[in-house]
């Protein structure tokens, strides 16, 4: 490049041309270069697959897909927050736990001390809130990797979880709260569902099947749905459109180097372990309030799961690239294949062979577009 | 380089004026003497290259300019005012830039991200988010590396995609472009080839034409040598003097910065090679 001369003077002004050697790349090459690309691949395998071998079995009726939309909404929740932090350059082990802790956080002062639903639900979001926020501060003050870090706080929540249980109700599923909530609104705003006309409508035109007693056998799209594409959006919207979301991508990429230019990359990371903490608890008010209880092991692995989908959908583990529509590919993959697995007819044992494969399988294939973006020798 | 239409760019210094003006700077770091009062002036439109062996305490000297230590004693002054920094971005409000050999540019964001990671120019805010006017950024970006005389074929390519000396470059340019009248430049051209160490100099030597302060360290005498209007060599945490180019060889220049005598010799052994 050093023969080139650093003056034209035929040059045209920069607002009226669009670079002529753009045509070089294909929208191949260009599509080549996406994070979600991958995973994207991966969705149509999958449906290919299950479409073949269980497109008959009611998979991919009404009440099929609903089943795994709401598998997958649920990892989905938790994969956005995990795979922002990773691009962000930190893992949370802690998420599975917090979705345990979280629930207690809203069912033991619900059920035990008699807070309203509603005061006992922002406790809970206070409180995990409060814990990614240490999760954070430990990891940048220390400058520990957030692995070891969070690792701790599996163990501790987790704990935490079960002794408080024991300690005010005497067992380890805390019940009840369904009865305390009433017809609280929060009771609609994690376990109800939206759009249940156009179901009635739907069944109405013989567009789904009924249940004996003439209603849709499905009677509206779960609240878990929403919170997962509604987060998604929002997710995707800041890492790709905003100025954090440059900062989270810079403090994923090299964290020296945004310190340099001026990116608050503490804050970033502090606030990114609480946006996962927030969504473990979003998951954590969906189960609680489709239940009605609380459960000191629920969410157990989930951590690991929201990792796995958010690095099928293109994420590095290294930090600084990745996306949010790829991790929703991710945990897509995941829904599909784990309840697709029970109408197929497969052992269930299978699904973790199938994800353990996946996962190495979009490793390898991470680390080819990595080398191909970045051009690396 | 024509100042683009978003950012009043500095006004640019009159030349010879003193940019940067620090004496008998002094940095302990527990019982470690790292700077033991080192002076140094800056003027517009000089190149000034700041030569040392490693352990001589450029970086230490470059980290304070930059605002990332605060010195234990001594003066400092950025034209002709007395300052003292908390933090880089303090440094970088005044308009001293510094750009790392290494820690530059991240190689996975697009060269558009990287040029105004932490600037982004806004387009409209929501809450605590701005959004980020990405066509203007990658209308301003192109046309940046265009005048640096970088093709690039999409403002949206990773920076991955670039040479060792482009970066460079790209790094340089961002910091120009936001205002910056003294650039500190730590080894821009240690890891490079050739033809792309000749690509750097080029563009410094075209900035300072611009009337901009360059503090240029390194250990390549001759790089120095090609660029530098003046040498200030650092041995041991203090300064063994200013030279003019006039007033000095290269030659001499080398055999200063290895602390003379051991040099010398292993020169004589080697056959001048050295």
């Amino acid at each position: 490049m050093a023969e080139q001369s650093t003056a034209t003077p035929d040059r045209k002004p920069a607002a009226t041309i669009g670079d002529e050697r753009l045509a070089h790349q294909s929208p191949i090459q260009r599509l080549m270069a996406r994070p979600a690309l991958g995973a994207f691949a991966g969705v149509v395998l999958v449906f290919a697959f299950f479409g073949a071998t269980a497109g008959n079995t009611g998979m991919f009726a009404a009440d099929g897909m609903m089943s795994w939309a709401t598998v997958s909404a649920q990892l989905m929740i938790v994969a956005i927050g995990a795979a922002l932090l990773m691009i962000g350059g930190e893992f949370d082990l802690s998420v599975g736990s917090m979705i345990g802790f979280a629930g207690m956080m809203m069912a033991l002062p619900t059920v035990y001390f008699g807070w309203p639903v509603e005061l006992s639900v922002l406790f809970a979001f206070a409180g995990a809130l409060g814990i990614g926020f240490l999760n954070g501060l430990i990891t940048v003050r220390t400058g520990l990797p957030s692995f070891i870090v969070t690792l701790a706080s599996l163990y501790i929540l987790r704990g935490l979880t079960i002794a408080l249980s024991v300690l005010f109700s005497n067992r380890t599923i805390v019940s009840g709260v369904k009865e305390a909530a009433g017809d609280s609104f929060v009771t609609w705003l994690f376990a109800g569902t939206v759009g249940n006309s156009f179901f009635v409508w739907l069944a109405g035109n013989n567009l789904i099947d009924r249940l004996p007693n003439g209603e849709p056998i499905v009677n509206g799209i779960p609240m878990v749905i929403v919170w997962a594409l509604a987060l998604a959006i929002a997710a995707h919207i800041i890492l790709t459109k905003t100025r954090v979301g440059n900062w989270i991508f810079g403090a994923g990429g090299d964290a020296n180097a945004a310190r340099n230019v001026g990116v608050p990359v503490n804050r970033v990371k502090i606030s990114l372990f609480m946006f996962t903490a927030f969504c473990a608890t979003v998951y954590a008010a969906c189960q609680v309030f489709e239940f009605g209880s609380a459960a000191s092991d629920r969410g157990l692995l989930k951590e690991f799961e929201a990792i796995i989908a958010a690095v099928i959908g293109g994420c590095l583990l290294t930090g600084g690239y990745g996306s949010i529509i790829g991790a929703m590919f991710g945990a897509l993959i995941f829904g599909v294949v784990q309840q697709g697995i029970l109408y197929t007819g497969v052992p269930n044992d299978w699904f973790r062979v199938f994800l353990g494969t996946m996962l190495l399988v979009a490793v390898l294939f991470n680390n080819m577009i990595r080398r191909r973006v970045t051009a690396e020798r | 380089m024509t100042a683009t239409d978003i950012r009043p760019i500095a006004p640019t210094p009159q030349p010879g004026r003193a940019l940067i003006e620090v004496h008998n700077l002094v940095k302990h770091f527990g019982p470690v003497i790292a700077l033991a009062g080192v002076s140094l002036t800056l003027h517009a439109g000089e190149v000034h290259c700041l030569l040392g062996d490693n352990g001589a305490g450029k970086s230490t000297l470059i980290k304070t300019l930059s605002g990332v230590f605060r010195p234990t004693n001594g003066d400092f002054m950025v034209e002709g005012e007395q300052v003292s920094f908390g933090s880089p971005r303090d440094a970088l409000d005044r308009g001293i830039a510094t750009v790392y050999q290494d820690l530059a540019m991240i190689p996975l964001l697009s060269i558009t991200r990287n040029f105004f990671l932490g600037r982004e120019p806004v387009k409209w805010r929501v809450g605590p988010f701005s959004f980020i006017d990405m066509e203007h950024a990658d209308q301003i970006a192109r046309e940046e590396m265009r005048q640096i005389g970088i093709n690039v074929r999409d403002p949206q390519q990773h920076v991955g995609t670039l040479s060792g000396g482009e970066r460079q470059c790209v790094a340089i340019a961002r910091a120009v472009h936001f205002g910056a009248k003294v650039l500190i430049l730590d080894e821009p051209t240690s890891a490079l080839g050739v033809a792309q160490t000749s690509m750097v100099l080029k563009y410094v030597r075209q900035l300072r034409q611009k009337g901009l302060g360059i503090i240029f360290i390194t250990h390549n005498v001759r790089h120095a040598y090609a660029v530098g209007d003046r040498f200030t060599i650092l041995n041991r945490g203090k300064t063994l003097g200013t030279f003019k180019k006039s007033e000095i060889t290269l030659d001499r220049l080398q055999i200063m910065m290895a602390g003379d005598k051991e040099l010398q010799q292993l020169d004589e052994e080697l056959g001048g090679t050295v």
